[in-house]
């Protein structure tokens, strides 16, 4: 690639005294299709190479971590769907998880591979996306469309455990709010037959296309050790060559009893990304049929745990709240979060979508976190793209974005 | 699993002596305190020795206490080694009025945004920070809004006008208000007359 510099010494220099810029600003955003999400990107362009960009975001700034201060445990999951709304159930099981180690609840190792299941259908939802639309932005619209059908029978899984589609509030602390019915297994079964062919046919359409390849190999590149500075994680980290994996290093809900490998590229541009997250998904796909197979070992009784023992948090059965008043009492005072917690500082993290999604929760033995952090994984590795786009063209600078899958409402809270 | 925390403890306090003090380990993370002045040194030193080798800033935060006179705001910095897979948190105290802290950004471009967001929201000022404005919330803002002296909006509160959210008026959708301050539904309007405010 060439230097910046020397490109901007050839370009016409304007006469002494002439108030106009050698270069242009250009205003990618805040809401420009290209962005995929409300921020905005002042570009100083040299002809169709960037010069310098300043990101800016907060356009959907919510106030997460302020409103959860007035918050009871279970009225914080819906606010951590609208984080990362592409694996929102990721977001919700890690928050339960948070939950779980700050009141030292251990999980039935059915619920943990129940929730292996989920998260591992969010992962391969939001990576489907990420990639689909990497292709999008390349040129290539019919991948986007083809996928889209098996991110709907995702959706429809969803559907059938907790009622909700994108913004899921998927499962209670202790486990789920209901065992998964014959339809969600049905469908299930639908999707591991079905998919692998749909992701090969992707594969196939964008691995070795030769314009694909040519637009993003190069594009957007970070070293290992640059990323690790900037506080990457997730497949952009991995695609720079380092195997970071929070599901292998810090394990939570039982993922040390699953075989899968961890997908590492090495120069960190686009097709590395790309690759690293198509990779991810078929090992999603491993992970899923260990655990469907694990499930299917559980017999008899011990086939219908579908929570952990934790009446204090768990709520009760909708038909005792029905007909019982100790029931109704019980599960009156959850739903107004009337329960203390107790004192503690716990910081727990788990795989999302795009890195380490971290739960700094702060309790002082309220009802509600005396303060609770999340680490956004997209907040913190979106102050890269400055360096990552420099000296690019400005259709990479587009590609990169995309690649990097960032969510806005992850980055803002 | 060569790095342990005994080991961390005794290298920081061979070097760093009693400053850095109040070592725990609440739910199996290393946490400690460390004196305002010393959080550079102090992440300097765990950055670039050969054993202890935190190079990963995780996160970095504010809390705010406002009964702990002289140290009502605590920055919290996580740090991780990766090559051990060893976590660590300390805490830093300043004074409300003065909440001066040296910034991370030399050690780790990770902290510029993180800084600027604790900044936005709890106005710690980050000393050789580059570029130290607001990034979440508006320009314009001249509060700290996650301090404590700052609650969250009353849910119950009457005197907001919801029109604009589809809930016509302050007394809630379908309804008005009178004059002596009751609510009656729209419907009944015409049998109080001139009543209505």
């Amino acid at each position: 690639m060439q230097d910046v510099v020397s490109i901007k010494d050839n370009h016409i220099v304007l006469p002494d005294g002439s108030i106009e810029k050698q270069t242009t600003t250009l205003n990618l955003g805040p809401t420009h299709p290209a962005t995929h999400g409300v921020f905005q990107n002042i570009l100083e362009m040299d002809g169709e190479r960037i010069v310098s960009a300043k990101q800016t975001i907060g356009y959907i700034h919510r106030a997460f971590e302020k409103i959860a201060e007035r918050r009871p445990l279970y009225q914080i999951t819906p606010l951590t769907d609208r984080m990362n709304y592409c694996s929102s159930p990721i977001n919700n099981i890690g928050w339960h998880t948070t939950c779980e180690k700050l009141l030292k609840i251990q999980t039935p190792k059915r619920v943990d591979y129940l929730r292996v299941i989920i998260m591992e259908l969010a992962r391969i939802s939001d990576h489907l996306i990420c990639n689909s639309v990497v292709g999008v932005d390349a040129g290539a619209f019919t991948g986007f469309l083809y996928v889209m059908q098996y991110r709907e029978l995702i959706y429809e899984i969803y559907e059938s455990i907790c009622g909700s589609r994108l913004t899921t509030n998927i499962g209670r602390i202790g486990g789920f709010e209901r065992n998964f019915t014959n339809v969600t297994w049905e469908k299930l079964e639908r999707f591991l037959k079905e998919y692998p062919k749909a992701l090969k046919e992707l594969d196939d359409l964008l691995l070795r296309n030769r314009i694909f390849m040519e637009r993003t190999i190069g594009a957007g590149p970070i070293s290992a050790e640059r990323a690790l500075n900037y506080g990457f994680t997730g497949p952009n980290l991995r695609a720079a060559g380092v195997d970071y994996d929070v599901r292998v290093h810090s394990p939570y809900c039982s993922y040390q009893d699953f075989d899968f490998k961890v997908p590492v590229g090495s120069t960190g541009d686009c097709y590395d990304r790309f690759l690293v997250r198509d990779q991810e998904m078929w090992q999603s796909m491993k992970i899923i049929e260990q655990a469907y197979q694990k499930i299917q070992d559980f017999k008899g009784e011990e086939a219908e745990v579908y929570h952990a023992d934790v009446p204090d948090y768990y709520l009760p059965e909708k038909k005792d709240v029905y007909t019982k008043m100790e029931s109704l009492i019980w599960h009156f005072k959850i739903i107004m979060g009337e329960i203390d917690m107790p004192v503690g500082e716990v910081y727990h993290c788990v795989e999302g979508g795009n890195g380490e999604l971290g739960f700094y929760l702060i309790s002082d033995g309220g009802r509600t976190p005396y303060r609770l952090h999340f680490r956004r994984p997209c907040f913190i590795y979106y102050q890269a793209y400055e360096e990552l786009v420099k000296g690019a063209m400005l259709s990479d600078a587009v590609i990169t974005m995309s690649s990097l899958n960032l969510i806005a409402g992850e980055m803002d809270s | 699993m060569g790095l342990t925390y005994d080991r961390i403890k005794e290298k920081l306090t061979e070097k760093f002596g009693g400053q850095v003090s109040n070592f725990e380990e609440p739910y199996g993370m290393l946490c400690f305190e460390v004196p305002k002045d010393m959080n550079l040194k102090v992440m300097q030193f765990l950055y670039d020795d050969d054993e202890l080798r935190f190079r990963f800033l995780t996160t970095l935060n504010a809390i705010h206490y406002p009964d702990n006179k002289g140290r009502e705001l605590a920055i919290v910095y996580h740090l991780h080694n990766m090559v051990d897979n060893v976590r660590l948190r300390f805490k830093i105290y300043v004074d409300i009025t003065k909440p001066d802290v040296f910034t991370a950004t030399r050690l780790f471009e990770a902290a510029n945004w993180l800084e600027r967001e604790t900044y936005d929201f709890y106005g710690v000022n980050f000393i050789g920070h580059p570029n130290l404005v607001r990034i979440l919330n508006v320009d314009e803002m001249d509060y700290f809004p996650m301090r404590k002296e700052y609650p969250l909006e009353d849910q119950t509160r009457k005197d907001k006008d919801d029109e604009m959210f589809g809930r016509g008026g302050s007394a809630g959708y379908g309804t008005v208000k009178t004059e002596d301050d009751t609510t009656i539904a729209e419907s009944e309007k015409d049998n109080v007359g001139d009543k209505l405010i």
